[in-house]
């Protein structure tokens, strides 16, 4: 893969926490408007080597990361880098979803004020709008804009959480287990909208339900005890995988 | 590595791999009923075999079934898909040569009474070689064995030279004789249900690599 082709450049990346190891020798090539699942048990290390490509991991005390992330050819670890201008461009979904205790349309346009992108009406109306439809969630709040987002349904919250990300046009989206807490309706609706969205934005999904990372992903890698097992096509990885622990993996053998 | 640890899927696994080993099983017995049935112009015997054939043809849809349910609520991946892919196209096979076996059956009533041609000699070993195929290919199915399934695929080789003596000594019978024309191609049908019989084996090895390996090519020529 030539590496103008890729989001991501990952490369001998080791995270601490303290003493503890939790990532080693990490070895990753993300591409460009695609979908790549990271599966593996509990503590395997997939939401640390998440969080790490959007420095979420700065906020914990301790932690220590050796080799390099490129974004864009750029080291975000680099001593210059702008945090929130990176957590812009790599946005993050979350496991529960959190909007904002404020109107649905103030959750979507909270970023574009912060980052001052705009502040005026017609624009911020824009937006709100945009970024709604490209979550899949316009239809359901279009009348209503102005209510709590608490009153939303869990997977519409997500959505919106979503749309509030979309917002200030992130480059990559990062989501971690983004419908664990949500319904099968409501998860399908999610893993529909992760297919629209690949369109235009490059994604990274955590999640434990591997038959979620087949439907949605179009590389998925297995963690296994802070190392990367296997990193491959998903349908390659899913019918004929290369390592025995990912076969054990994902066949239910591995106890 | 821990295995065994999918106990619902293996456990239904196994009752589909014990059903394929009866229906193995059946169509090796109509193998062998429908070569004795020619050799001795048996129309009772020929009879019973297209009769059975339904219960064959049934146990196919049954596995088929099972394999599809199985899909739909245990999801499997790799080498369990590939197992249950591997069942799901090695049933049809086993189906299609119960077919044959059955076509032999219905050309035996067909000839009634008319003497054999002398060829003969030739067809029951036909009979005899693809029934051990069947039969091994069934054990490597069950042991997984690739390197088995390779070895059963390159006896088809046999089996077409020894169709092919057939077919030719036929042909020169009918080109002399003209008269023995329709039992001679009767016979044909039957050495060519035969040879089709042994290329489902190899269909078959060719499954067993893929659910082994993953890998999907033609063994043999």
């Amino acid at each position: 893969m030539n590496n103008d082709q890729v989001v991501f450049s990952v490369s001998k990346l080791n995270f601490y926490y303290g003493q503890t190891l939790a990532l080693s020798e990490i070895d990753m090539l993300i591409q460009p408007r695609k979908v790549t699942a990271l599966i593996g048990p509990s503590g395997c290390g997939k939401s640390t080597f998440l969080r790490c490509l959007n420095r979420m991991n700065d906020t914990i005390s301790g932690t220590r990361l050796e080799g390099q992330i490129l974004l864009d050819g750029e080291d975000i670890y680099a001593p210059n880098i702008d945090l929130a201008l990176l957590r812009q461009r790599v946005g993050m979904v979350f496991q529960k979803p959190n909007p904002f205790p404020k109107s649905i349309y103030d959750n979507v346009v909270f970023g574009p004020r912060v980052v001052g992108m705009t502040n005026k009406k017609a624009e911020l109306d824009e937006i709100v709008e945009r970024s709604l439809k490209q979550a899949a969630l316009w239809e359901d709040v279009r009348d209503r804009l102005n209510d709590s987002a608490l009153n939303l349904s869990l997977g519409q919250q997500q959505r919106l959480c979503i749309a509030r990300l979309l917002a200030v046009q992130p480059e990559v989206i990062l989501m971690d287990e983004p419908a664990s807490a949500l319904d099968p309706i409501a998860t399908l609706k999610i893993e529909d909208l992760i297919g629209e969205l690949k369109r235009d934005y490059t994604i990274v999904i955590v999640t434990h339900n591997m038959q979620q990372a087949g439907r949605v992903s179009d590389f998925t890698g297995l963690f296994w005890l802070g190392e990367l097992i296997e990193f491959s096509v998903t349908a390659a990885m899913f019918t004929r995988p290369s390592n025995p622990v990912t076969e054990n993996y994902i066949t239910g053998r591995m106890g | 590595m821990l295995s065994g640890m999918r106990t619902n899927f293996d456990r239904d696994f196994d009752t589909i791999s014990q059903d394929l080993v009866a229906m193995g099983a059946r169509v090796e017995n109509a193998l062998e009923e429908a070569v004795l049935a020619l050799s001795k112009r048996d129309i009772p015997r020929a009879k019973a075999i297209i009769a059975k054939d339904t219960e064959i043809n049934a146990l196919r849809f049954k596995i088929e079934e099972a394999c599809i349910a199985l899909i739909a609520t245990q999801q499997p991946t790799a080498g369990d898909l590939r197992a249950v892919i591997a069942v799901m196209h090695i049933v049809l096979e086993i189906e299609r040569m119960g077919d044959h076996c059955a076509g032999i059956a219905k050309t035996v009533i067909l000839m009634k009474e008319e003497p054999l041609l002398k060829t003969l000699k030739k067809i029951p070993k036909m009979g005899t070689l693809s029934q051990q195929m069947l039969n091994d290919c069934i054990q490597a199915f069950l042991k997984r064995d690739t390197n088995w399934a390779r070895e059963i695929a390159a006896r088809d080789a046999e089996l077409d030279k020894l169709y092919r003596a057939v077919f030719n000594r036929l042909v020169k019978i009918m080109a002399e004789s003209p008269e023995l024309v329709t039992r001679a191609t009767y016979l044909l049908w039957c050495a060519h249900n035969l040879e089709r019989i042994a290329d489902r084996v190899t269909n078959i090895a060719e499954q067993i690599v893929f659910m082994r390996t993953g890998s999907m090519g033609e063994l043999g020529h």
